[in-house]
């Protein structure tokens, strides 16, 4: 039963479960039948928050450090496609071409990711929370106040994505295949990462760090290049947003939307890299559609209350949900009178997550 | 396996069924954009009241069609502003979009019609210069008037009434306050004031303490200009009456409107006599704007005692909109293109005086030059000192000349 993880980088492809099969087919066809507007902002918008919760999720869920941060290592690298590319405002825009700006952005990312890295590791929880929230909030204000290079409030417009092959890549399902591209390839690298020597070590790391330095592991650096490694993931994220929204301003970084990020890894799941992007989607269309559902005064609290439910239902949010269901479905199924135990817990999913 | 497969596909059919919604024969779709979250909340809702008070007034009608009223909501931040821009259009189908509030919001929008030929876009109360001055969007109309039009008149008064020559300048960091500025200081150097670079302060939104800026104001000037807003204000009013401040303030358009008004303790006193200029004034008395008051207090008496700004301009945009569809008959089945012709030309009486458009799509319209006086009952008031007639959005410079102004920003005009 292990071999049927969804997206194993390690497992042969005659073990994939028969579901991720259709996902997968599911999610290429997906523009075929759905109009537009689900295309890009359900479908694309939900693909990119969720691969930069999914830098989170690798943090929290395989290494134990709830970084607050990861939204402000995307949003640097959405800035450094302003500053560096080409923008409408007129402050910077070095005009640097796409191939040259979007690797410099991504590699800005994942060092300034690594960085927040260096400067937490030796903390734990809720230390580790406050450490790259401040972070994120001296940020904001330093972009929001800045006007040499960040442009202060108003930010930057007018950031393109390039036109390449002839297609326009702003448009609804170039881009959307562009953004499920990486969020493939981002959740590929995760799942393989976790079953690497390398993440082996960080999930043993966070469970017990003092033992792992009696074993001669380097416990801050093992840690910070997992901050490296989730930062070209987020920084990545970052650049598909900055060229979805089309433009960046301190807004974009704000505490709102790091909070965002977090309710989404947490609402979709910590403990397999498939949780981040259920809670995008559940993020997306409830910010999209709660205003249809209720009067306007109150679809906040939908929200909130939609959210509240999931975390008291589930610890493990809509992944765990999930889970609960499926062992129900299958306890009634087979139903078998002399064994008392009715939960059935899935191997995979609790394997690997002992807090310490 | 089987159980997968069905599930799968049960999702997949539910997902497919949301296709955009397309209006039915006989009915419009008209959007509404505002901020009903975040710091601007309160201005929002009051925003979503000038949208229903000109439906109410149409009754929900215009053109022999209904009008159906789909909301959508921002948080001020431009991107927000976009998402739900986008939602409104592309899976609601609005044909007609009233929005949005803020100034960097307006200017997101506005980038946004451009991809949206079909569709037509009537500006709430976003008040950036920008939206409409320079690239603007040929289906995006703004029937009320921007920051620096708010501001006509009141250099000129300041200068010549109240004899100010030199001033100091505190606002907000972002385009909405820099229009305002640009507005009253083009006129008051024009005329031979100044206002030096080093006695501007800028602060950013949602400021708490004013101590330093209150420390660094020079003593050589002769009055504060003041572009705050909300809280912004009553803060910056409240340490600067503690600090023993004694220099006559200029308020921007939302500095000394109601909110800042009805706040208790002394700062009351202290802001009397303050000049000011905007798009309303609470006491005009004019028939028109008593019906408008009347009819806003009857329909919502959860609201504010008066209509804010943000209610005039909403209703004001709002009522365009169906005036022109009333002309147009409602026929919209050529992408809207007659009823943006019948806009362009639309010129009607609103509660304010007379407003139109020119060229550009930017309203044209009366200005109020108020100031701060006690009230028979004791309450504060922004009493009308006069009507500007007819303001439009280079302040009566020819285009070509205007623009040689430069954009607005926090140095502009130089006024040395």
């Amino acid at each position: 039963m292990d071999g049927r993880s969804l997206f194993s980088g390690s497992s042969p492809l005659a073990a994939v479960h028969p579901a991720a099969w259709l996902a997968a087919l599911f999610l290429l066809a997906y523009p075929a039948f759905a109009s537009h507007f689900f295309v890009f902002q359900i479908g694309a918008y939900s693909l990119i928050l969720g691969t930069i919760a999914l830098s989170l999720m690798m943090l929290a869920g395989y290494g134990g450090m709830v970084s607050l941060a990861q939204l402000t290592v995307a949003g640097l690298a959405g800035y450094l496609m302003a500053i560096l590319g080409d923008n409408s405002v007129g402050v910077m825009g070095l005009g640097w071409p796409w191939w040259l700006t979007v690797p410099v952005a991504v590699l800005g990312a994942a060092l300034f990711s690594a960085f927040v890295g260096a400067v937490s590791v030796r903390t734990e929880g809720i230390y580790t929370i406050m450490i790259t929230l401040a972070i994120a909030v001296a940020f904001f204000y330093f972009v929001r106040q800045n006007y040499v290079i960040f442009n202060g409030f108003t930010g930057f417009a007018g950031v393109e994505p390039p036109r390449l092959f002839g297609l326009y890549w702003r448009d609804p399902v170039p881009f959307y295949y562009l953004a499920l591209a990486v969020a493939a390839a981002s959740t590929a690298a995760v799942a393989y990462a976790a079953r690497s020597p390398f993440g082996l070590g960080l999930q043993a790391i966070r469970d017990n760090p003092r033992r792992m330095r009696a074993l001669g592991y380097n416990v801050t650096l093992h840690r910070i290049v997992a901050y490296f490694l989730a930062g070209a993931i987020a920084g990545t994220a970052g650049v598909l947003l900055v060229w979805f929204n089309g433009r960046i301003s301190p807004g974009s970084v704000g505490v709102d939307v790091v909070i965002d990020i977090l309710v989404i890894a947490v609402v979709g799941g910590m403990r397999h890299p498939i949780g981040p992007f259920l809670g995008a989607i559940a993020f997306v269309l409830l910010e999209n559609f709660a205003i249809d559902l209720i009067d306007r005064e109150r679809f906040n609290t939908v929200i909130g209350l939609a959210f509240l439910l999931v975390v008291l239902y589930s610890p493990d949010g809509l992944l765990g949900l999930w889970v609960r269901i499926r062992t129900k479905i299958r306890a009634t199924r087979r139903v078998r009178p002399e064994s008392g135990r009715t939960e059935e817990e899935d191997p995979r999913l609790v394997g690997s997550t002992k807090e310490t | 396996m089987l159980g997968h497969l069905k599930r799968t596909l049960a999702a997949a059919a539910i997902i497919s069924l949301a296709a955009p919604a397309m209006a039915q024969d006989g009915t419009i779709k008209m959007g509404a954009l505002a901020t009903l979250e975040g710091a601007f909340t309160v201005l929002g809702e009051d925003s979503m009241r000038g949208v229903e008070l000109a439906l109410e007034e149409f009754n929900y009608e215009a053109g022999g069609k209904k009008i159906e009223l789909i909301t959508g909501s921002s948080d001020a931040s431009p991107d927000s502003a976009i998402r739900a821009t986008r939602k409104l259009v592309e899976q609601d189908g609005v044909q007609v979009l009233i929005g949005p509030l803020s100034g960097s919001e307006g200017l997101a929008v506005k980038d946004y019609a451009k991809t949206q030929p079909d569709v037509t876009f009537l500006n709430g109360t976003s008040a950036a210069q920008d939206t409409t001055l320079r690239n603007p969007a040929d289906n995006f109309f703004r029937f009320s008037t921007d920051g620096a039009q708010w501001m006509a008149g009141l250099g000129e008064y300041v200068y010549n009434e109240k004899g100010y020559r030199k001033v100091a300048v505190l606002a907000e960091d972002y385009s909405f306050p820099y229009t305002q500025v640009f507005g009253f200081l083009e006129p008051f150097c024009r005329l031979g004031g100044t206002a030096p670079q080093d006695a501007r302060f800028w602060v950013p939104i949602g400021n708490k303490d004013y101590s330093s800026v209150i420390a660094a104001l020079p003593d050589d000037v002769d009055a504060i200009y003041v572009a705050l807003g909300g809280a912004d204000a009553v803060n910056f009013l409240t340490q600067y009456e503690q600090a023993g401040g004694e220099l006559p303030l200029v308020g921007g358009s939302i500095t000394v409107d109601q909110t800042v008004l009805g706040s208790k303790g002394r700062t009351r006193d202290f802001v009397i006599g303050t000049p000011s200029a905007g798009p309303i004034s609470d006491t005009w008395d004019n028939p028109g704007w008593a019906d408008f008051v009347a009819a806003y207090q009857k329909q919502f008496p959860d609201g504010f005692p008066s209509p804010s700004l943000f209610a005039h301009g909403y209703y004001i945009n709002t009522k365009a909109a169906l005036l022109a569809l009333n002309e147009v008959d409602g026929d919209l089945s050529d992408g809207g293109k007659k009823f943006r012709e019948a806009l362009s030309s639309l010129e009607f009486e609103t509660p304010t005086g007379k407003v139109s458009l020119d060229e550009r799509r930017q309203a044209i319209a009366d200005i109020f030059l108020t100031e701060v006086i006690e009230g028979p009952d004791g309450g504060l008031l922004n009493k009308t000192i006069k009507v500007v007639p007819q303001v439009n959005q280079t302040l009566g410079v020819p285009y070509e000349d205007f623009l040689a102004y430069g954009q607005v920003g926090r140095e502009n005009p130089s006024c040395e």
